[in-house]
């Protein structure tokens, strides 16, 4: 008998594949994108519609003129564009949403390789640039519901920008603030437009947790080491409950912190990865310029992610110590 | 309850209820003259002789190898060299059959009297393990009482890979068989306690030995997680034991000595019958057999083709022997059934899925057992980089493969750890 097959063991594969895994990350985006175009209507859709076709184009293309195999069908692209437009307001101007993806795909993803091989969270990346380049056209946060008429809708500060009321009475001073905390788990402030439904994020990232796509350290060490340090410095449970409601941090944590390709692989080093975003967003959000750092602070960490991976090595069953040196 | 990581499979065992049938004896046997791990045995035999059943026909002086015997009675017909499956070529001699089985005259139970006997006669049984790895068992007994004192016996009945249900056929239909070989090991070597590990997904095994050995201080039944590689020899140390068999150690290193279930009933059948290993059971499955899935006495030497035919296999377009997981490809259907084959799988898809690009996904490292990390040994390999292979300590790999199989991307992960294996220089 001729014409067999023969290869090197295993000879059987799991059904698992990377089109599954960006699947269930697209899956788990879903309530939230869907929270966002309630709370932000049509406009929201349109965005975040523009930014996944220019994704798969602009990896399609780059593909194209690389000569390098077609890899669309991962719908690693989809992933990317999808988490680009939820990281934009729904006013964002067409070409912003463009040129952004242009930089997810092109210049952060494509350029170092594809899939896997990019140092930067692209979505993170381009959300940067795009702030630090289009700022008043990044700017326009409206209320939500008001998106019949975005031209005369009023506007809305963020709940980071907004101002906290404050107050005395019969000596005592009393702060107040902007967004009651169930507009804030629920996502009805102004914002970006994946960002804002805190619970419809929690609901995605707890999906993934249980089809085992990503690991409950990232996310659990960020928040935690963010909530633990705002604590300590306002002494106020509500404005640490305010302040881990608010802004980026939700999507960041499970959706942005949790990337594989730029983030460490082993428990340990999640940790620390996610130790080290909270106190970056905690600083920046307390001491720094902007009202916002969970961006810059995934992107830092992403910059330190081979070396935490080096540092943060598994220790090999029955491994003699003596020989393990050198790392 | 000790834990290693490992996968979850699917366990495929449709033949577990398929009581073991004799092979019809084939016409002709061919059997190679390196079928254990070490030395391959000199032929005693010449072309034109009559050889009778459990005749010596290979034997060597070497210290680690295994005496052959002649599986049938007939006519050496031919002493050629031979390409086994596994890359490696020896002489092998094909022996026609007659027919009749006549057993060689010299065949008697041994005196066992104390531990030198007792390795003396396993050693004169050619019996290696029968599980995969196929180590000479008179070795593994001949361990050295003063260094490295054993005090637990772990006979090994995880049978973790899919679809192999020989050694459960053995537990179900020959469990005195396995306890007499276990209280005749632990007599003449002096080991005070022995686990049988089994997995829980042979629920009536266990149940059959625990009743057996209810009365026997010194024989555990213990159920062991089913969990892939549960049988591999460091995770059922590690699970039946909590020790650590660390590198470069041998489970004796660790007091503790592992022996597959069939071997040992194999020492306890010899030590009556004086037989010694001329034919063992197998599993014959996969998606495509179309008859007689089952298990099965085949003559060692028995061409595979012969099986496949007589399993309505011969359309398959990957022939394997052992598991899926750990099992090697037959290139050629004529290699024949050798000591440590435990199973012939017949399949109809040959192809692995499409590898893509690592997405650094991580779960290659969150499966491995022993905690290696197999996409670093990968760029490590890649960048041929020695000493990072070295720290790396891809010399632990086993080789279950639960990496490549776990892989999203389909990278052959397992394979690539081989291949990095060779770079790094023996000492």
């Amino acid at each position: 008998m001729k014409g067999l097959y023969v290869s090197p063991s295993p000879h059987r594969a799991s059904d698992n594949s990377t089109a599954k895994v960006m699947l269930m990350v697209i899956i788990a985006l879903m309530p939230a994108a869907m929270a966002g175009c309630v709370f932000f209507g049509p406009r929201a859709a349109l965005i975040m519609a523009v930014c996944v076709v220019s994704c798969v184009v602009f990896e399609a293309l780059c593909r194209i003129v690389m000569k390098k195999e077609q890899t669309v069908s991962d719908l690693s692209a989809i992933v990317t564009g999808l988490l680009f437009g939820m990281n934009l307001p729904a006013t964002a101007p067409v070409y912003v949403a463009v040129i952004g993806s242009f930089v997810a795909i092109v210049i952060v993803k494509q350029l170092f390789g594809g899939i896997g091989q990019n140092f930067a969270n692209p979505a993170i990346a381009a959300r940067i640039v795009v702030m630090l380049s289009f700022t008043s056209q990044m700017s326009g946060w409206v209320k939500p519901y008001w998106y019949s008429d975005f031209v005369d809708a009023e506007t809305s500060a963020t709940p980071l920008a907004a101002e906290w009321l404050t107050f005395s009475e019969n000596g005592a001073n009393y702060k107040m603030a902007p967004f009651t905390l169930g507009e804030m788990f629920f996502g009805e402030t102004g914002g970006c437009i994946g960002e804002t439904c805190a619970a419809a994020l929690i609901a995605g990232g707890i999906f993934l947790m249980i089809v085992k796509v990503i690991s409950p350290a990232t996310p659990v060490a960020f928040i935690g080491s963010f909530a633990v340090l705002t604590f300590i410095y306002t002494g106020s449970p509500v404005e640490t409950l305010y302040g881990v409601l608010a802004g980026g941090l939700m999507i960041g944590a499970f959706f942005m912190a949790t990337d594989y390709a730029t983030t460490p692989i082993t428990t340990k080093g999640k940790i620390i990865f996610g130790i080290g975003c909270g106190v970056i967003t905690f600083v920046i959000r307390t001491f720094g310029s902007y009202p916002e750092g969970v961006s810059f602070s995934i992107l830092i960490m992403n910059l330190l992610t081979p070396y935490i991976d080096k540092l943060t090595r598994t220790v090999p069953f029955g491994a003699k110590k003596a020989e393990r040196s050198g790392n | 309850m000790n834990k290693l990581n490992g996968i979850k499979l699917r366990h495929d065992k449709g033949t577990k209820d398929c009581e073991t049938a004799e092979f019809p004896l084939p016409k002709s046997v061919i059997v190679p003259m390196s079928q254990h791990m070490g030395a391959p045995c000199e032929c005693i035999v010449q072309k034109g002789d009559t050889v009778t059943l459990g005749q010596k026909i290979g034997d060597t002086d070497a210290f680690m190898s295994a005496p052959i015997h002649s599986p049938v009675s007939g006519t050496v017909t031919d002493i050629t060299d031979f390409l086994l499956a596994n890359g490696a070529s020896c002489k092998a001699v094909e022996i026609t059959s007659d027919g009749n089985q006549t057993v060689c005259p010299d065949i008697a139970p041994p005196e066992i009297t104390d531990r030198q006997s007792l390795i003396a006669a396993v050693r004169e049984s050619g019996l290696t393990g029968l599980g995969g790895a196929g180590f000479p068992t008179h070795i593994k007994l001949n361990y050295d009482t003063v260094k490295t004192p054993v005090d637990t016996l772990i006979i090994n009945g995880a049978e973790c890979e899919p679809y192999i249900t020989s050694d459960y056929r053995e537990m179900i239909e020959s469990p005195t068989d396995i306890i007499e070989g276990i209280l005749l090991v632990q007599k003449y070597l002096g080991i005070p306690l022995c686990k049988v590990c089994i997995e829980d997904n042979k629920p009536e095994a266990i149940k059959l030995l625990q009743a057996k050995t209810e009365d026997m201080n010194s024989i555990d039944v213990i159920p062991l997680k089913s969990s892939y590689p549960q049988g591999a020899e460091k995770v059922i140390v590690y699970s039946a034991t909590g020790r650590i068999v660390a590198e470069g150690e041998l489970p004796v290193h660790q007091g503790a000595m592992v022996m597959n279930i069939s071997t040992v009933a194999s020492i306890y059948r010899y030590s009556r019958t004086g037989m010694p290993l001329v034919s063992r059971r197998i599993t014959v499955a996969g998606d495509a057999v179309t008859k007689n899935a089952g298990n099965y006495f085949v003559p060692i030497g028995t061409r595979v083709s012969e099986i496949l035919e007589f399993c309505g296999a011969t359309e398959a377009k990957k022939v394997l022997y052992g598991g899926p997981m750990m099992g090697i490809c037959l290139y050629d259907t004529d290699q024949p059934i050798i000591k440590n084959n435990n199973a012939v799988l017949a399949f109809k898809e040959g192809k692995m899925p499409e590898t893509t690009a690592c997405i650094r996904c991580g779960k290659c490292v969150r499966t491995c057992p022993f905690n290696l990390m197999p996409l670093a040994i990968e760029s490590a390999y890649k960048a041929g980089d020695v000493e990072e292979l070295k720290r790396l300590k891809v010399m632990l790999c086993m080789n279950c493969g639960c990496c490549s199989y776990a892989c999203p991307a389909h990278r052959p992960l397992a394979e690539i750890n081989q291949l990095a294996k060779t770079l790094i220089p023996r000492k």
